[in-house]
C-alpha cells in the first residue's frame, strides 16, 4: 500500500485539471469562461500550496512518516498550478498585453503580491531535484525552502485583497495557513528552549 | 383553464428569437427617430447579451456573493406579488403605493442599454420599463428635494445572503435629482420582453446605464426624496473605493484594478471602456465643471 500511495496521490492531484478540461469540453465554463478558468486555477494553486505546507505537521501529528515522500510532489503541483494561473492571466485575461501586465504589476497591490509569490516559488521549484539538494547541501537547501512560508502569506494576501466585500473564503484559507505556520512557530520555540536548557546544562557541568 | 392552440401552427412557426429581437431593434431604432432618446437602439457592435447569460451571471448579494448564486436561490424565494413601494421624504404626496398603481399611468418602453459592472465586465440588456422622470413628479417633490434615495428589500426569510454580514443591509443607493430625472434613467420591470427574473431584481429595479452596475439598485421597496447626499451601501463598505457618483470612467481606476478596459460577456478579448459607458453625449452635461477624479 505504501508503494501505491505516491502514484495514487499523483493521479488525485490531476483531478482538478481533469475536471476543468471536462467542463471546457462540455462548454460548461459559465458565461465568463476567462474568469472561471483563472479563478479555478488560482483556487487550486492556493490549495496545493496549503496541502504541501500541511505535510510536515500531519506527518508529526499523525505519526505517519510516509507522508514526507509526498511533500515535493505537492509543492510541485502547487507551482504547476501557479504557472497555469499566471499563464491564464497573461494569455487569456490580458491577451499578452505586456504593457497592461506591467501597469498591473506596479500599480495593483494584489497583483504585485501575486507576482512576488510566483517569484519566490521559482527557486524552490528549480532546486527541487535530488541533484540540486545534494549540490546545495541539506542545511542551505532547507534555509532556501523556508521561502515557502512568505509565499504562503503572499498567496493568501493576494486572494484577500482581490475580494470585493465577501472575505469569508480568503479568511478560511488564512486560518488554515495560520494554523500550519503557527504549529511550526510553536515547535521552533520549543526546540529553541530545549537547546537553551541543554546549553545551560552544558555550562553547569 | 382550457388552452386553445391553433392546429396550423407548429413549434417551427414560432419566430426565431434573433428575428424577433431584430424586429424589436428595428422598432426601437425607428422610434428613436421620433423621440429625443438616442440610446434606445443598441449601436453597432453592441449585440444584446443572450438572455441565458443575463439571467445567470448576477451580482445580487442578498442571494449570495457568487455570480451564479442569485439564479439558483432567488427564483421561488423572492415574493414579488403583491409588491409595494414606500415613497417619502421631501415630497407633497408621500405614501405606500402598489406596484400596479405605480406603473399604471405609464406606457412601458424598451431600452437597449450597455451595462458595465465595476468589476470590469459588461453586457447589453434589452430592458422594459418606464422613465423614472415620468414617475417621480407624481409625488410632487418639494424644493428641498435634491437627491433620491432608493432601498432594496431586506427580508432574511426570502434572502439567504442577508445572514452573511457582507454589506450593511438593506442595500441603499442614491442619485442626484437631476440624474434621477434624466431621460436615460429607467425604472425597469422586465428584460427581453418578459418580467424581470428574480435574480435580476424583480419586480422593480433601477437602470442607470452611464454608471457602474451597482448603482442600478434591484427589488426596490422605498424611494425617498432627501436634501442631503445619501450614503450608499458600497460607500459605507469602502468609502475609498466607491463614491456616490460611480460614473463609468476609463480614466479613473478603481484603487485595486484598472477601469480602462472591460470584458463584454460572450467576447474573448477585452474592449476599451467608454466615457460614461458610451453615453457621454447625453449625460456629460450633468457633471460640467466637476472634477470626476475627486467626485468618483
Amino acid at each position: 500500500m505504501r508503494r501505491g500511495l505516491k502514484p495514487l496521490v499523483f493521479a488525485a492531484c490531476l483531478l482538478p485539471l481533469a475536471w476543468l478540461a471536462g467542463r471546457f469540453w462540455l462548454d460548461d465554463l459559465g458565461v465568463n469562461p476567462v474568469e472561471t478558468v483563472n479563478r479555478f486555477l488560482g483556487d487550486w494553486s492556493l490549495r496545493f500550496l496549503l496541502l504541501a505546507l500541511a505535510v510536515t505537521p500531519l506527518r508529526r501529528l499523525a505519526g505517519w512518516p510516509a507522508l514526507a515522500r509526498l511533500r515535493r510532489m505537492l509543492g510541485l503541483f502547487a507551482f504547476f498550478h501557479v504557472c497555469l494561473h499566471l499563464a491564464s492571466y497573461v494569455g487569456l485575461d490580458l491577451f499578452f498585453d505586456w504593457q497592461a501586465l506591467w501597469r498591473d504589476v506596479v500599480k495593483r497591490r494584489y497583483i504585485t503580491l501575486g507576482m512576488l509569490c510566483f517569484l519566490l516559488l521559482v527557486p524552490l521549484a528549480a532546486t527541487s531535484t535530488d541533484a540540486m539538494i545534494r549540490r546545495l547541501g541539506g542545511r542551505r537547501w532547507r534555509a532556501l525552502h523556508r521561502l515557502v512560508y512568505p509565499a504562503g502569506l503572499l498567496a493568501v494576501a493576494h486572494f484577500w485583497m482581490m475580494v470585493k466585500a465577501d472575505i469569508r473564503e480568503p479568511l478560511a484559507y488564512a486560518l488554515v495557513l495560520a494554523g500550519l505556520l503557527g504549529w511550526r512557530a510553536v515547535r521552533a520555540a520549543g526546540t529553541a528552549r530545549q537547546r537553551m536548557s541543554l546549553h545551560s546544562a552544558d555550562i553547569g557541568s | 383553464m382550457q388552452i386553445r392552440s391553433a392546429p396550423d401552427l407548429k413549434d417551427c412557426d414560432v419566430t426565431d428569437r434573433d428575428v424577433y429581437l431584430g424586429r424589436r431593434r428595428f422598432l426601437a431604432a425607428a422610434s428613436s427617430l421620433l423621440l429625443p432618446v438616442p440610446a434606445m437602439a443598441a449601436p453597432a457592435g453592441d449585440a444584446p447579451t443572450p438572455f441565458e447569460a443575463v439571467s445567470t451571471y448576477n451580482n445580487f448579494y442578498e442571494f449570495g456573493t457568487g455570480k451564479d448564486d442569485p439564479a439558483r436561490t432567488a427564483p421561488g424565494r423572492l415574493i414579488t406579488r403583491p409588491w409595494s413601494v414606500a415613497v417619502g421624504g421631501e415630497c407633497a404626496r408621500p405614501g405606500r403605493i402598489g406596484l400596479e398603481d405605480l406603473l399604471k399611468p405609464h406606457r412601458p418602453e424598451e431600452r437597449i442599454y450597455r451595462l458595465r459592472c465595476v468589476e470590469g465586465w459588461s453586457m447589453v440588456v434589452p430592458w422594459t420599463g418606464v422613465p423614472l422622470a415620468a414617475v417621480l413628479p407624481r409625488f410632487e417633490p418639494t424644493s428641498r428635494a435634491r437627491f433620491v434615495e432608493f432601498t432594496t428589500l431586506a427580508d432574511p426569510r426570502q434572502m439567504p445572503g442577508l445572514r452573511a454580514g457582507v454589506l450593511d443591509w438593506p442595500y441603499v443607493e442614491g442619485l442626484r435629482l437631476d440624474e434621477a430625472m434624466h431621460p436615460l434613467t429607467l425604472l425597469a420591470t422586465g428584460l427581453y420582453g418578459r418580467d424581470l427574473p428574480a435574480q435580476n431584481g424583480a419586480p422593480l429595479r433601477l437602470v442607470v446605464p452611464w454608471k457602474y452596475g451597482f448603482k442600478s439598485i434591484k427589488s426596490i421597496v422605498s424611494i425617498r426624496f432627501v436634501e442631503t447626499m445619501p450614503t450608499s451601501s458600497w460607500m459605507k463598505a469602502n468609502p475609498r473605493e466607491y463614491g456616490f457618483y460611480s460614473n463609468v470612467n476609463p480614466q479613473v481606476d478603481h484603487p485595486r484594478w484598472s477601469q480602462a478596459t472591460e470584458r463584454r460577456i460572450g467576447e474573448f478579448r477585452r474592449r476599451d471602456t467608454l466615457m460614461f459607458n458610451g453615453y457621454a453625449d447625453q449625460v456629460a452635461g450633468l457633471y460640467a465643471g466637476m472634477d470626476l477624479k475627486a467626485d468618483f
